[in-house]
């Protein structure tokens, strides 16, 4: 990095100049099939575990397959598909999914900026803020799945008993329609606030310092500063995260699988939920494909435009 | 102009006056930010700290109402019960820690071995249409894994690999190969590629070149990278859970998820397990924690 800067200038440019032509022929030769022969095997087990499995399920997505009564498939051509786009039950988890999405990220974009941006004002103790705050990131969702529900829990959880020592009401966060749905928001958002935090803090430390310096000079109010230096700099690099959080929150089923597994009712049902239980639960495999065929779908499209943001940051 | 006649003008008294105000004011927004900055960092924190607290209380503390913060009998009996069973022999959780230590291992010195000759091709060599393969690349790895899952456990139940360590190792080995060619890719263009066209003008072939000259400066980032991979299998729940289902072969997450699924929960010894199971991870995310922003965005974002 830093120490390896000054040894690349004082390498001298005659190096390539210096090669025969004819040798560098037969060398890029051979370089072709060394670069296939230690691409291949990585992109080999790629296709096998994740392209592969992916062309199944958009074959049976076209099929009446069921893993459990077995059997030959038959083609049943869009008809998985137009049902799946059709049934209110997915419309109902698609607008949990959007709900939970959307709040959790908006959550913890706002939360991850504002600890990111207090933590950049300090000059002492910087290090020790940002190691405690990283903490939850680095747990398993099942740890952190398991300890909210024992927490939350509505007789002996200490987040009921925090709110009765302060003389508010308790609260059943994880048995009522419409608190579970919050509570997953609120796991979500505690785990993954320090994600944020920790891109926006790399954004904001790289905001060199004269231009604050001469937006003082220029007496430019704090605010004016904060929105005409600090956030355009490090915007580019928080929407990152943002449709980073997004593509994870959209996928996620474990949080909900050990924490509300899905209830109650189907209050917390997302996508990635509902397609767990066509799968597994009722055994509907083909149905189950093209549920998540339509899924890969929106994935995707959110993954083209994060590494579009991605390039235009690279480029820059 | 006006601003700098003004300023030229009368430099002391404007100097003079606002300044003190504006340092008492400015002292005293940074306690707020201060205030504010620990109130947060103790929410965040408190889960954790209560988990460690549970881990540590006898059973009636555990379940008191209201909560025990402070005074409760220390005792390190769920600790015991993590790893031994009641009639004396391992316990299954303990049996699942070490296949996690297994899979995790295994499936991260495969991605690596995959993965950093790869990283090094992709970094060094003009290859066809490189940037959509490494973005083709990066984009498996976002795939939902409930949708993976189900294709996966077909296929495996057809070659026998469902309830093995094998499949999961396969499995997380593939999850962790795109994320680590991208860390590796950042690592190996800081090695300037001159030391490999020097070595051989000196006569070593391109092959002895890398493994003479660049990989031994590349060891610092491979162990980065191997560590995050290794936080990754570790911390897996979705594929544990759906391809196995034997206590020999399961690892820790469904293990330990498993631990309420009676109708009574030792609150106790969850919490005991998660400890034990966390801190590991812990330790680790605090080695490479100069490379944390890298890590967590799957090596796409390099500060």
């Amino acid at each position: 990095m830093s120490d390896t800067v000054p040894l690349t200038t004082d390498n001298p440019g005659p190096v390539a100049s210096a090669t025969p032509p004819a040798r560098g022929r037969s060398r890029w030769l051979s370089d072709r099939r060394l670069a296939v022969a230690f691409i291949a095997p990585a992109l080999l087990l790629l296709l096998a575990m994740s392209v592969f499995p992916l062309l199944w399920a958009l074959y049976l997505s076209f099929t009446d397959y069921s893993a459990t009564r077995g059997g030959p498939a038959h083609f049943v051509w869009f008809e998985n598909y137009t049902a799946i786009l059709t049934s209110a039950q997915v419309h109902l988890r698609a607008l949990t999914t959007l709900i939970y999405v959307v709040g959790a990220v908006v959550l913890q974009t706002v939360l991850g900026f504002t600890i990111a941006y207090l933590i950049s004002r300090r000059t002492h103790g910087r290090g020790l803020l940002t190691t405690l705050f990283l903490v939850p990131m680095m747990l398993s969702p099942v740890v952190v799945g398991l300890f909210w529900r024992f927490m939350l829990d509505a007789q002996f959880g200490v987040i009921n008993s925090i709110l009765g020592s302060l003389g508010l009401g308790q609260v059943e966060w994880l048995t009522q329609q419409r608190t579970a749905l919050i509570s997953l928001i609120v796991v979500d958002t505690w785990q993954w606030t320090p994600f944020i935090m920790l891109i926006a803090l790399a954004g904001l430390t790289a905001v060199p310092k004269y231009l604050y310096e001469a937006a003082s000079i220029d007496r430019a109010s704090e605010w004016f500063r904060f929105r005409t230096i600090t956030l355009p700099l490090v915007w580019p690099l928080l929407l990152i995260a943002v449709l980073f959080r997004a593509i994870e929150a959209f996928r996620l089923f474990d949080l909900v699988y050990i924490l509300t597994n899905g209830g109650p009712g189907v209050s917390t049902e997302t996508l990635s939920f509902h397609v767990y239980k066509v799968a597994f639960l009722g055994f509907n495999t083909g149905t189950a494909s093209a549920y998540g065929i339509l899924m890969v779908l929106v994935v995707i499209v959110l993954t083209q435009l994060y590494l579009r943001y991605l390039n235009k940051l690279k480029e820059d | 102009m006006a601003v700098s006649v003004d300023e030229a003008v009368s430099p002391g008294p404007v100097r003079d006056h606002p300044a003190p105000t504006r340092r008492r004011s400015g002292r005293g927004r940074s306690v707020l930010e201060l205030a504010l900055l620990v109130v947060l960092a103790a929410v965040m924190l408190f889960p954790a700290l209560w988990m460690l607290e549970t881990s540590i209380k006898e059973n009636r503390d555990v379940y008191a109402i209201p909560a025990k913060f402070f005074d409760f009998t220390v005792t390190l009996d769920h600790f015991r019960d993590v790893f031994v069973a009641p009639d004396g022999g391992r316990s299954a959780l303990s049996v699942s820690f070490l296949n996690s230590v297994v899979v995790a291992g295994v499936s991260t010195l495969l991605a690596t071995v995959l993965g950093v000759p790869a990283a090094w091709a992709y970094s060094r060599f003009s290859v066809k249409a490189k940037k959509d393969q490494l973005f083709f690349i990066l984009s498996t790895r976002f795939m939902p894994p409930v949708v993976v899952v189900i294709p996966i456990f077909l296929m495996y139940r057809q070659v026998g690999l469902i309830d093995s360590k094998l499949g999961l190792i396969l499995i997380y080995a593939a999850f962790n190969v795109p994320f680590t060619i991208w860390m590796m890719k950042g690592f190996v263009d800081e090695v300037p590629a001159e030391y490999e066209d020097a070595a051989m003008l000196d006569g070593y072939t391109r092959l002895q070149a890398f493994r003479k000259f660049t990989l031994p400066l590349l060891v610092p980032g491979i162990a980065a990278t191997a560590v995050f991979a290794l936080i990754f299998s570790w911390n897996e729940f979705v594929f544990a859970i759906f391809l196995t289902s034997s206590d020999e072969v399961r690892t820790a997450p469904p293990a330990i998820a498993g631990l309420i699924g009676g109708t009574t929960v030792d609150w106790g010894l969850v919490a005991a397990a998660s400890v034990v199971f966390a801190l590991p991870v812990l330790v680790f995310a605090y080695l490479v924690r100069k490379h944390l922003v890298a890590g967590v965005t799957l090596g796409a974002v390099r500060r």
